[in-house]
């Protein structure tokens, strides 16, 4: 088997059988990658983590362009972004279309009338974890506060916050030095 | 028309997109569902739901929902429409991949560096704040019932928030069983 093809095939496995997306697919593709196949050592993986995190981009594509361009370059990592993106794309496309005919369902809508709230909180409730992890102290909570307020209450887009996050961290980061 | 604006929004959104796929509601609900109308507040709550019960990034996961549903909505066929989907899948990636494949390295023996963690360390919280208004802006009439028109829906629906936030928070019941679980309930309950 060609290397193109263990890639998109270990790749397109990932993508099927991680639910949420994101970080629950760490531990699989570790297992995947460093362990079976061997193409990078734990050091190397956990430096994709690191890269991944700081760098735009969905984490579990920016995770397979990585570990595709360190196998086999450029086209390695064409092959390993496509792969974990194409089971999402099938899937979805389906339950879209699935979807359009069933909208108008009486029970349909009735499920979603309960879903719906349900998905507010599972958005809300990580925030608490997240908060704890990005460090926030009592120097630094009206950032988060200031972005939320902004982006929901005034409509500010949140690339604005974003972009100002960014640099107002890198003035503080010379300023303190 | 709609092919270049998806290209362009989904672009956007992919090189704008840190910290993980509930960080990028905020984006999306932007740009898709204030700006250019293509989805309802209810259809975008909808897909987070599916989303959350399918495989795969949810950030892929709505832009091909998201693609799909504006062609459609726009009056193309299904196959325009399959493109569509496609390409809102593809133009989340191009950028950061591009992005990664060329600074990769470069970000390898800088990451310790003081520039870059003071730069993440207003990014992380900037982060828990989107994700945040993301559930603030989805705490609309449209997701919870008008607690005037129809209390009923409203009470209900703030019970099940409640329920299910306890639930995840507290008791780390599965999203996807909580999802069924809600699901359920408004099934029996409406």
């Amino acid at each position: 088997m060609g290397l193109y093809t263990e890639l998109f095939i270990t790749f397109a496995k990932i993508g099927s059988f991680t639910f949420g997306g994101g970080y629950a697919m760490v531990q699989m593709m570790e297992r995947e990658v460093v362990d079976n196949k061997q193409w990078l050592n734990h050091e190397e993986f956990m430096d994709t983590v690191v890269v991944s995190q700081s760098t735009p981009g969905l984490f579990a594509i920016d995770m397979a362009s990585h570990i595709g361009y360190k196998v086999k370059g450029v086209k390695g990592g064409i092959v390993g972004a496509l792969a974990t993106a194409l089971p999402s794309i099938v899937a979805i496309l389906l339950i879209a279309m699935f979807f359009q005919m069933f909208r108008s369902n009486i029970y349909v809508e009735k499920i979603f009338m309960g879903v719906r709230p349900c998905v507010v909180a599972l958005i809300l409730a990580p925030c608490f974890g997240m908060a704890r992890k990005a460090k926030i102290s009592k120097y630094n909570w009206w950032i988060p506060v200031a972005c939320a307020v902004l982006i929901a209450a005034f409509g500010v887009s949140p690339i604005w916050c974003i972009l100002a996050a960014g640099i107002g961290g890198f003035i503080y980061g010379k300023v303190k030095r | 028309m709609i092919f270049l604006y998806l290209f362009l929004v989904f672009s956007k959104i992919g090189i704008f997109n840190f910290g993980g796929g509930y960080a990028m509601l905020s984006l999306i609900q932007d740009e898709v569902v204030n700006k250019h109308h293509w989805l309802t507040v209810q259809e975008f709550t909808d897909i987070v739901a599916v989303s959350q019960s399918t495989p795969g990034p949810i950030g892929i996961n709505c832009a091909t929902y998201t693609g799909y549903t504006a062609v459609i909505n726009d009056g193309y066929p299904v196959w325009m429409a399959v493109l569509g989907a496609v390409l809102a899948s593809l133009s989340v990636i191009w950028l950061p991949f591009i992005l990664m494949v060329s600074i990769s390295k470069f970000l390898l023996k800088h990451h310790h560096s003081k520039t870059v963690e003071s730069v993440f360390g207003a990014l992380r919280p900037a982060i828990v704040g989107l994700i945040a208004a993301a559930a603030i802006m989805l705490m609309s009439k449209e997701n919870f019932g008008n607690p005037s028109e129809s209390p009923f829906v409203f009470i209900i629906s703030i019970v099940i928030f409640l329920f299910a936030f306890v639930g995840t928070r507290l008791y780390k019941v599965h999203p996807i069983l909580m999802i069924l679980l809600c699901g359920l309930a408004g099934l029996l309950i409406y």
